[in-house]
């Protein structure tokens, strides 16, 4: 039996994970990484994408992550994000709107229209949907 | 000498004036609970990004040579993100905060400075006006209510840009800072150029380190220097944030206190008016009694 990490969410509002997990698996900038306990420490930042982790009875589990960093020691993982929402908290229909917003502001192609951000957003909401989407597998 | 009627009607004025100050302190009780919650809410973040931050900064060292963090040669324009309320009735909470802002500016040395505003909060953009400073920015609708963090990304993205196109030499944050239910004091804090990053901060985490075995020595990936060139700005974000639920707490605490003082006084003043009904209405039976007496005695004579 291996042993478990302590896996912490943690946005500016509130705490959205605190538990313990057998691996934890994470889309860094440069690639995503898995982390199993004893990890060296490693500090990196984070892709907008999902965030998986198998907790202690050995459930896979989901959450979503939004520009953040990670802070893997050997005993616990630490993520930092402006937006997170584990799997079953994602609000699809507004990850819908804001997708359709988003596409519509890239097709008008207007100069007024921050790319980058519309870009960003538009990423978002697809991740975001994408993860929902995964629930029924 | 008042009358009576006048007198009764002086008061059901001063119990109506004391329902509505009670009520607004009852509510002001309940949001500064809400308040309290969003703080500690980011207190872990905030604490661990601090953390973070320091030990990255402390390693990149020599190379962290981000422009966020090189002051300006000559400071001829600053900006000042002021934080108020966007409602009245709660002491001299907004007073106090464009008094820090009036004497911060009466106390720099150069004269020949540019000041420019972002506002959060009706008043702090009211006393703008009035001063006839320019605003560039003006949130309102934020300040006392729930908001999330991306009120402050997206706020303090512009002001990092506008930092490093030149457009503000100095930026500074001046907020309401929570100490308890009766203190909260105006805080002028430097947001941009970052002030290099307090090794005090540095000194307490050795103490946790050694206590949880923490290692500083990290991989990084970008490198250290990257990384800390994309928590920089966020850093400011997470300031401005800090500041804006601190200005937010501090708003409804300072609206309780002005609350309960001002039920407090409708209480003396309906002990007051009582009294001097009551004595206008016995000054009245006197009055009565005497002329009914008078009557009988002219009568009988």
């Amino acid at each position: 039996m291996t042993e478990n990490i302590k896996l912490e969410v943690v946005t500016p509002e509130k705490s959205v994970v605190s538990e313990d997990a057998q691996i934890v698996m994470a889309p860094g900038e440069m690639g995503e990484f898995g982390v199993l306990a004893g990890h060296t420490p490693f500090l990196t930042t984070l892709k907008t994408g999902p965030v998986k982790y198998r907790d202690a009875t050995g459930k896979e589990r989901i959450v979503f992550v939004s520009g953040g960093f990670a802070e893997a020691l050997p005993d616990r993982v630490t993520v930092l994000a402006e937006s997170a929402e584990r799997r079953k908290d994602i609000d699809v229909q507004r990850a819908q709107a804001a997708a359709e917003r988003a596409e519509k502001r890239l097709q008008t192609g207007s100069p007024d229209v921050d790319y980058f951000r519309a870009k960003a957003a538009l990423h978002r909401a697809i991740s975001r949907l994408e993860i929902a989407k995964s629930r029924s597998l | 000498m008042p009358s009576l009627k006048d007198v009764k009607l002086k008061i059901q004025g001063v119990k109506k004036t004391k329902q509505i100050t009670k009520a607004m302190n009852m509510v002001a009780t309940s949001r500064l609970r809400g308040a309290q919650g969003a703080m500690s809410g980011f207190r872990p973040y905030a604490e661990k990004f601090s953390e973070v931050l320091g030990s990255l900064a402390e390693k990149a060292g020599g190379d962290a040579s981000s422009p966020l963090l090189t002051p300006k040669a000559e400071v001829k324009k600053i900006h000042i993100v002021l934080c108020t309320s966007d409602r009245g009735l709660c002491g001299g909470f907004n007073i106090n905060l464009t008094d820090k802002a009036k004497h911060f500016i009466k106390d720099q040395p150069a004269s020949d400075v540019e000041y420019s505003f972002t506002c959060f909060g009706k008043k702090g953009r009211d006393w703008c006006r009035k001063q006839s400073y320019p605003i560039a920015d003006t949130h309102l609708g934020i300040v006392g209510s729930r908001f999330g963090f991306h009120v402050a990304a997206t706020a303090g993205k512009k002001l990092v840009d506008s930092f490093l196109d030149g457009t503000y030499d100095e930026v500074y944050l001046l907020y309401s800072q929570f100490f308890s239910m009766g203190r909260q004091v105006p805080t002028l804090q430097k947001l941009l150029p970052i002030p290099p990053i307090e090794s005090t901060d540095t000194a307490e985490k050795t103490g946790a380190e050694e206590k949880n075995g923490y290692l500083a020595e990290h991989i990084c990936e970008p490198s250290p220097a990257e990384l800390l060139g994309d928590l920089l700005p966020r850093n400011v974000y997470v300031q401005m944030f800090r500041g804006l639920l601190e200005t937010s707490t501090s708003e409804h605490a300072a609206r309780m206190s002005a609350m309960d003082n001002a039920t407090k006084a409708c209480n003396d003043m309906i002990d007051r008016l009582t009294l001097a009904y009551n004595k206008a209405r016995q000054a009245a039976i006197t009055s009565d009694l005497m002329d009914i007496v008078g009557g009988a005695e002219a009568l009988r004579g």
